[in-house]
């Protein structure tokens, strides 16, 4: 084991409760030799923050169908930063219109992958980009 | 860097503790330092144990009993403490398996335990197995020690959904706690040896399914048939000595450290006063029992103290994991001393069956100068 396993916190923030995509994103990180910290559905932003930081993980992966990221993220971002998580790479998945990418990219998320992504891209992604 | 470690675990820094936990989980350079550095400060947290089989309610249960000692006083859980009114603080580990295939893992447990969320006074940390087969990983015990010197009063340690055999636990904890639910098998299968004799306590989860009084029924009679509690408590230690006996591979005459270290007559001490696991039904979703089951925690907790075999265990625990290092350690230098042409030429002998694998292991191990056993025949050339 010289490489370091890489920790993912995949999260579902908000109320709506479909986490199919969730798990096949998990079950494809798990795969590709991650430890995926799965919490289930309807995170609340001090819930995500509050667990990335206990479970020290290098990735925070959010999926959210809901609409309501542009209210949820901020608030995630913001706490990871007072826990001094500012390292962590943050991406996120599920309906997110392409006008609001730029505002979370600027906030510090830094991959957004829409439905149909191939899972090997952000298992890429990931491996690429985490600390 | 260490040094900022140390510190913010003592000061029971989350962040640090965090970060403190991945250091010896990854065993990094810094890890044995830091470890070194946090040891003289842990001994005084209690070790709580939970397993059981999959899906058997381990989490729900950690779950249930972590809101439960949360309200419960402080004074119940440490007695010497004067700080009657201040809720214990927790800390969880919760262990799961680690794909054999990939080397990753999905690290659930912290699902059921979402009503433990916002609450500053608990720590949960998800750890996979890491190829480790005793129902826990290789670091553990040492995340327990970095959440025992960061100050939390209880640790909970959850298993992998444990079979029979995953036993590794009780040689962590202080109070091991068996979950067992209905329908799981006859009366032979709570005969066998393994989980369910390493048990402090039991409590049998999902009582309200069909079958439950006949699972506490099946454990009973297994406790009955060791009729005193004296064969019970002996019962530990001797489980205990066979695991460090069966990995030693050493001289089986020649002076052992868990034979050194235990204190003479432990044994006949725990003889007189014994403790009898006790059953309780739980509906963990319901949280039905968690009281009950809390107190046989406690009570065990009380009776490791009062027997003095609370001492004898840290003794046991002690001996055990330094045991452990040792076979780790030697394991890591005999084999980097190994010369990797050698190796490949004896394994080839024996696959062609010119030489068996116990006489290849000799010859190369008095190659590098390490004697065999006693009465063991030389390898012959």
């Amino acid at each position: 084991m010289t490489e370091r396993t890489i920790r993912v916190l995949v999260a579902k923030p908000g109320l709506d409760g479909h986490d199919r995509g969730a798990k096949v994103i998990a079950r494809a990180l798990r795969d590709a030799g991650m430890e995926v910290v799965y919490t289930g559905i309807r995170q609340t932003p001090e819930m995500i923050a509050e667990a990335a930081l206990q479970e020290d993980v290098d990735v925070v992966g959010m999926s959210i169908l809901s609409g309501a990221h542009m209210a949820l993220f901020p608030k995630i971002m913001e706490l990871l930063g007072e826990y001094g998580m500012d390292d962590v790479l943050v991406v996120a998945g599920g309906i997110i219109p392409d006008e609001d990418v730029p505002t979370l990219n600027a906030l510090g998320i830094q991959g957004i992958f829409g439905p149909g992504t191939p899972t090997d891209r952000i298992v890429e992604f990931i491996r690429e980009h985490a600390r | 860097m260490i040094e900022d470690l140390v510190e913010g675990v003592l000061a029971g820094r989350r962040r640090a503790i965090a970060r403190t936990i991945s250091l010896v989980e990854n065993d990094g350079p810094e890890a044995q330092g830091t470890l070194a550095a946090l040891h003289p400060h842990t001994g005084r947290a209690h070790i709580v144990g939970v397993t059981g089989p999959p899906g058997s309610g381990k989490s729900t249960l950690v779950n249930a009993l972590a809101l439960h000692f949360r309200k419960a006083k402080t004074s119940l859980l440490l007695p010497e403490s004067d700080v009657a009114d201040t809720p214990p603080r927790i800390g969880i580990i919760a262990v799961d398996p680690t794909s054999p295939f990939s080397g990753g893992a999905i690290l659930g447990d912290r699902i059921r335990m979402r009503d433990l969320a916002g609450d500053r006074g608990i720590f949960i940390r998800s750890m996979a197995s890491r190829g480790n087969l005793g129902g826990l990983a290789w670091a553990t015990a040492d995340a327990v020690k970095v959440l025992d010197a960061a100050g939390f009063d209880l640790v909970i340690v959850e298993t992998v959904g444990a079979g029979q055999a995953e036993v590794d636990i009780a040689r962590t904890a202080h109070t091991t706690v068996v979950v067992e639910v209905p329908g799981l098998g006859d009366d032979v299968q709570a005969i066998k040896a393994g989980i369910l004799e390493i048990a402090d306590v039991f409590a049998v989860n999902k009582a309200d399914l069909e079958g439950a009084d006949h699972a506490v029924m099946a454990l009973r009679m297994m406790l009955d048939l060791d009729k005193d509690g004296a064969q019970r408590t002996m019962h530990h230690g001797r489980l205990m000595e066979v695991v460090a006996r069966t990995g030693r591979g050493a001289d089986a005459t020649s002076g052992s450290p868990e034979r050194s270290l235990a204190p003479p007559g432990a044994g006949q001490a725990s003889a007189v006063t014994g403790w009898h696991p006790p059953i309780h039904k739980t509906v963990a979703t319901r949280r039905e029992g968690i009281v009950e089951l809390a107190d046989a925690i406690l009570a065990h907790r009380e009776y490791l103290q009062q027997s003095g075999r609370l001492v004898w265990r840290e003794r046991e625990r002690a001996a055990a994991e330094l045991e452990t290092i040792i076979q780790h350690e030697s394991l890591r230098r005999v084999l980097a001393r190994i010369d990797g042409a050698q190796l490949r030429e004896l394994v080839e002998r024996v696959v062609q069956r010119e030489v068996d694998p116990y006489t290849a292991s000799q010859q190369l191990l008095t190659s590098l100068g390490l004697q065999g056993r006693k009465g063991q025949t030389p390898a012959p050339e």
